[in-house]
């Protein structure tokens, strides 16, 4: 099929940044980084600077391969990656305009590639477990419930992407931090920290230039593995125990 | 030099209370106001309707007016009305500088712009809040101001049980205005803005306490609904109908 590109090249955080328009063969078989790469093979056999965009895995667990396609974060396909999205989601002579994740907290390095440190500074803040946990306990030693168990595994399911900051027209990032919150806070050994955790995951997050949830809820439609806002309720109520229950 | 400002900083950090500033310049802490302030303000408009529906008693006004009277005399409801105008102005005010943050932490929007929105209404807050407030603006400038400040609204004397008391006669005012076609339509667009920011509005406030539950969200969201369109449609049965009286 012979698809219709319109990319946006940006030399560095300074550039302005256009579109630029190419046109790609691509088969249906081919996944949207494998079309990119044709592209780029295309642009170096032309002597021209290949497009730059980050992937890793190549199979949706990474969250390296951000961009936005047609103004969706990943693409039109619900619950896929980028790289998880392949070419017959599309017909032979469609546009396609891609761009880099949109937000002031993610400043583009380069074409597609945007800084995402902001992320690593909110897992810094909090997502880890610094209480003493001795050895790996035996299987089944510590009673958990079934269904707390699925919540906690679905919010851990968050791949850091960004998808939901690219997705909130408020660039927060209240979904992915809420995720992390989440995952660590209903377990038994994330439970002793939980409301500090949140105090200081929230209080980066605010530091890192994140906009406010204005619970729109774009965010969970837009994320690859659909995290539910029920997340950014549960960040809410704590991150409240916390201010009001708290010691500091 | 010695401002009021740096007194109160310095009385709150001497006393340890710097963590009640720290939280209310906090994103959660910003949307708690806004939440706080706008359920408290959905409690209000349903008080506001049922005395207004006292204005299709077909009585000539004497129910609203001696109504009217005790609103603006009973000590409670007036200390209660300050409280009002001051949580509107708290959520108009934080509303719009939320706003302009989100603009400013979004920086440069997708150039394709084809965002996913549940509703329109989430999207668009701080233009339906403006367009609300300019509608309030109207609104209370229309019978509130005149009401209270100008002797531009008739005594009625006539009332069995308030002879003497100056009852002002705000029923002809409100009779009066209907009875142009762009106040009434002035009405039905802030009326409008009003049931649009109430359908995103009214769920969301709970989201922002923290409430999502899987037993009680939907339940929310059903009330906030068939909030969202029986009290405005309440609220614009009356001009439509005193315009065609």
């Amino acid at each position: 099929m012979k698809l219709n590109l319109k990319v946006w090249r940006q030399k560095n955080n300074k550039d302005e940044g256009r579109y630029e328009a190419h046109t790609v063969e691509a088969t249906g078989d081919m996944s949207f980084l494998e079309m990119m790469d044709v592209l780029n093979e295309q642009l170096i056999s032309e002597k021209k600077e290949p497009v730059a965009f980050e992937h890793d895995c190549r199979e949706g667990i990474c969250g390296s391969c951000n961009m936005v396609i047609n103004g969706k974060p990943h693409g039109p396909q619900q619950g896929t990656t980028t790289c998880q999205l392949h070419m017959r989601h599309f017909n032979d002579g469609d546009s396609i305009a891609i761009e880099p994740f949109r937000s002031a907290a993610f400043p583009v390095i380069k074409d597609l590639v945007v800084d995402r440190s902001a992320f690593d500074h909110i897992i810094q803040a909090g997502g880890y477990i610094s209480v003493n946990t001795g050895q790996a306990p035996d299987g089944n030693a510590i009673p958990i419930e079934k269904d707390l168990a699925g919540q906690s595994f679905d919010a851990a399911t968050c791949i850091g992407c960004g998808a939901c900051v690219a997705a909130c027209p408020n660039g927060s990032a209240m979904l992915f931090t809420s995720a992390k919150v989440a995952h660590l806070g209903l377990l038994p050994q994330g439970k002793v920290e939980h409301t500090k955790r949140v105090k200081n995951m929230v209080d980066t997050m605010d530091k890192e230039g994140f906009g406010m949830c204005s619970n729109i809820g774009a965010c969970e439609v837009e994320c690859p593995k659909e995290i539910s806002i029920e997340n950014i309720a549960m960040m809410n109520r704590s991150y409240l125990a916390s201010v009001f229950g708290g010691r500091e | 030099m010695l401002s009021i400002h740096s007194i109160l900083r310095g009385i709150i950090f001497y006393n340890n209370m710097n963590w009640i500033i720290n939280f209310l310049t906090s994103s959660i802490g910003k949307k708690l106001v806004m939440s706080l302030t706008g359920l408290f303000l959905i409690t209000f408009l349903p008080v506001h309707l049922l005395g207004n529906l006292l204005l299709l008693k077909g009585d000539g006004g004497e129910a609203f007016n001696t109504y009217a009277y005790f609103m603006t005399n009973n000590p409670l409801i007036k200390f209660t009305s300050y409280g009002l105008y001051f949580f509107i102005l708290l959520h108009a005010v934080q509303g719009v500088l939320l706003a302009w943050q989100n603009k400013k932490s979004k920086g440069k929007k997708s150039l394709v712009n084809t965002y996913t929105n549940k509703t329109w209404a989430s999207n668009n807050m701080a233009l339906l809040g403006i367009l609300i407030f300019a509608f309030l603006c109207i609104h209370m400038g229309d019978f509130w101001f005149k009401m209270k400040f100008t002797n531009r609204i008739d005594i009625i004397d006539s009332y069995a049980g308030y002879e003497g008391v100056g009852i002002k006669d705000l029923y002809s005012r409100v009779s009066l205005a209907f009875k142009q076609l762009w106040i009434v339509l002035v009405y039905l667009i802030g009326l409008a803005a009003m049931a649009f920011h109430l359908l995103h509005g009214f769920a969301s406030a709970f989201q922002t306490l923290g409430i999502n539950h899987k037993k009680y969200t939907p339940i929310i969201k059903l009330l906030g609904i068939g909030y969202s369109i029986l009290i405005p449609l309440g609220f614009a049965i009356i001009p439509v109908i005193m315009f065609f009286k």
